[in-house]
């Protein structure tokens, strides 16, 4: 066997390693004591894979190879280092770079073969570069939206499915024409342009509260353009990693429309963020009761048990830490203290989990919808901080309301629900919550951290630190 | 079609259908943290990267090879990095105290 021939298979074998790797690394993260065992296995096969490939005989210039990998780590290692609330608009990042790489390669790898390019082949580039254009457009705005440099605010105007649509269908109708005439290679850059206008048209329209399913789907997108360049690169590696993130992706994305009360198709066709506020229910100036921070310590202290339903709005107001506090100053007092996480509490899926393990919260603490719905019936106390409508009974009783069919957090069932909010106004879908109106719920006025800090100052607890 | 795509498709489905199996079971505690693994794993797209840089078969292959490996690498070490940060601040009742 000649020597290139001979480091050919030792690569194909190496690849085949890694690819098991990355299987067994994503086996290894369904629970956190195995986790971290699941990231060695993923970075092990990286790094397999990167050494596997350097060796590859056809590869005859290391000097820009060196330096763009230098510059990607340089890149890269701030981007590692982000804070856990930006992890979204850090996420959205990633798959516009992961995106970016992929069209770069199609677009390479069509230069370097037009015009003799097989149908099929034209085939999967197109698919590579199209997905990855508007992956990379798509994320870049959603990145924006997180990060608040983009309007959150949902942009619509009339027609604009069909307008975007059509920009889409003129990307296909494009690389048709390529697959039987690649010889046109003048025509290939609308493959590219087309697509990265329909990623900043698909976003527009979708509000900041929709974010955890564009991204995830944004996530799916970004696996499957990866999954054609390894058909267009007959790299076996290439597809399975590609499959793996693209399945990841649509698992989460159909969680999370679920969890919004979207149908899938729904999702798919770039319909989300057009919620109707219907007609914000201006009911009659209904009365609630309210109490203070004294009140509210003396309850929550008072408790057997105490679930506490965290949403956004608590990392909003980085009241996290004051959470842990409370939550070691009942701890301290024999009361047993859960936390209940609706799928959507953060900006993308998981993420208020994170947050909370941040505040140093135990994971094993931190119970997700199905597994703390059966137990609010036996619950003294619900304590809901910064979430609305995914409390909202309505969801359950209220065949007129728009998040008619929502599943919910039980929290209604519980003995004592209180609410520390700001003021009255409406949630994210514009609707009342009857949950607020209830005579076994107190309305806590005020901002989150504060409040939270003025209970655990009432019950003499954490002492001062955090 | 070749036999070669054929195999690709089978390769494409099967590990499909692992990759459904698998991470349905992932706990939803650990959902970000698995988008930024799984963010890690596609970067894999660096390999093919590496071959159109190194080959220099022309400029512009050479040059959008470069940017393509300088992308996918910040999104291996950043993903990585991200991800293990995540992990280590999960912990138990148990492991808090000792």
């Amino acid at each position: 066997m000649n020597p290139p021939l001979m480091s050919e298979q030792v690569i194909q074998v190496i690849y085949l390693v890694a690819s098991v790797l990355f299987i067994l690394s994503l086996k290894w993260m369904s629970s956190p004591a195995t986790a971290t065992r699941g990231v060695r296995a993923g970075e092990i096969g990286m790094a397999l894979a990167i050494g596997g490939t350097l060796l590859y005989h056809g590869i005859v210039d290391y000097r820009f190879v060196a330096i763009a990998l230098v510059v990607g780590t340089i890149i890269g290692i701030p981007l590692g280092l982000v804070h856990m609330t930006a992890v979204p608009q850090r996420t959205a990042l990633s798959h516009a770079f992961g995106a970016f790489s992929v069209t770069l390669v199609g677009t390479a790898e069509f230069y370097l073969r037009t015009p003799n390019v097989s149908p099929f082949m034209m085939s999967v580039l197109s698919m590579e570069v199209i997905l990855g254009s508007l992956t990379f457009t798509g994320s870049l705005m959603a990145a924006g939206k997180l990060q608040e440099v983009l309007p959150q605010r949902p942009i619509t105007f009339k027609g604009q499915n069909i307008v975007n649509l059509s920009i889409l269908a003129v990307a296909v109708a494009v690389a048709v024409v390529l697959v039987f005439h690649p010889e046109r290679a003048s025509l290939f850059p609308l493959i590219i342009l087309m697509p990265l206008i329909f990623g900043v048209m698909m976003i527009v329209p979708i509000g900041g509260a929709d974010m955890p399913t564009v991204i995830s789907l944004l996530n799916s997108y970004a696996g499957l353009s990866a999954a054609a360049m390894g058909f267009a690169l007959d790299s076996k590696l290439l597809i399975i990693a590609g499959a793996l993130d693209g399945s990841s992706g649509f698992i989460l994305s159909v969680i999370m429309s679920k969890a919004m009360n979207r149908s899938f198709t729904n999702v798919l066709f770039g319909a989300f963020g057009q919620v109707q506020a219907s007609a914000a229910a201006q009911g009659e100036a209904r009365t609630v009761k309210t109490a203070t921070a004294e009140e509210a310590a003396g309850i929550l202290g008072a408790a057997n048990s105490v679930v506490i339903v965290p949403g956004y709005g608590l990392a909003v107001a980085q009241a996290q830490h004051k959470v842990r506090e409370l939550f070691e100053a009942l701890i301290k007092r024999g009361v047993n203290v859960k936390f209940g996480i609706h799928p959507v509490a953060g900006r993308m899926p998981g993420h208020m989990n994170v947050l909370l393990a941040e505040a140093d919260i135990p994971y094993d603490r931190l119970l997700d919808m199905d597994a703390i719905n059966p137990e609010f019936p036996e619950t003294d106390v619900v304590l809901i901080i910064g979430a609305n409508d995914v409390t909202n009974p309505a969801a359950r009783t209220d065949q007129s309301s728009p998040i008619y069919g929502m599943p919910i957090l039980d929290v209604d069932k519980a003995r004592t629900i209180m609410v520390i909010k700001r003021g009255m106004s409406p949630g994210f879908a514009g609707i009342d919550n009857e949950l607020y109106y209830m005579d076994k719920t107190l309305m806590l006025f005020g901002d989150a951290r504060k409040f939270v800090g003025d209970i655990v100052r009432e019950l003499g607890g954490a002492g001062g630190h955090g | 079609m070749s036999s070669e795509i054929i195999t690709g498709l089978y390769v494409f489905l099967l590990a499909g259908f692992v990759g459904f199996e698998v991470i349905r079971r992932v706990s939803p505690l650990l959902h970000t943290p698995l988008m930024s693994l799984t963010n890690a794993l596609d970067a894999i797209a660096v390999v093919g990267a590496i071959v159109i840089a190194g080959e220099h078969k022309s400029t512009l292959s050479t040059v959008l090879g470069s940017l393509a490996v300088a992308a996918s690498i910040s999104n291996v070490v950043g993903g990585f990095l991200i991800t293990d940060r995540m992990l280590k601040m999960f912990k138990t009742t148990k492991t808090k105290k000792s």
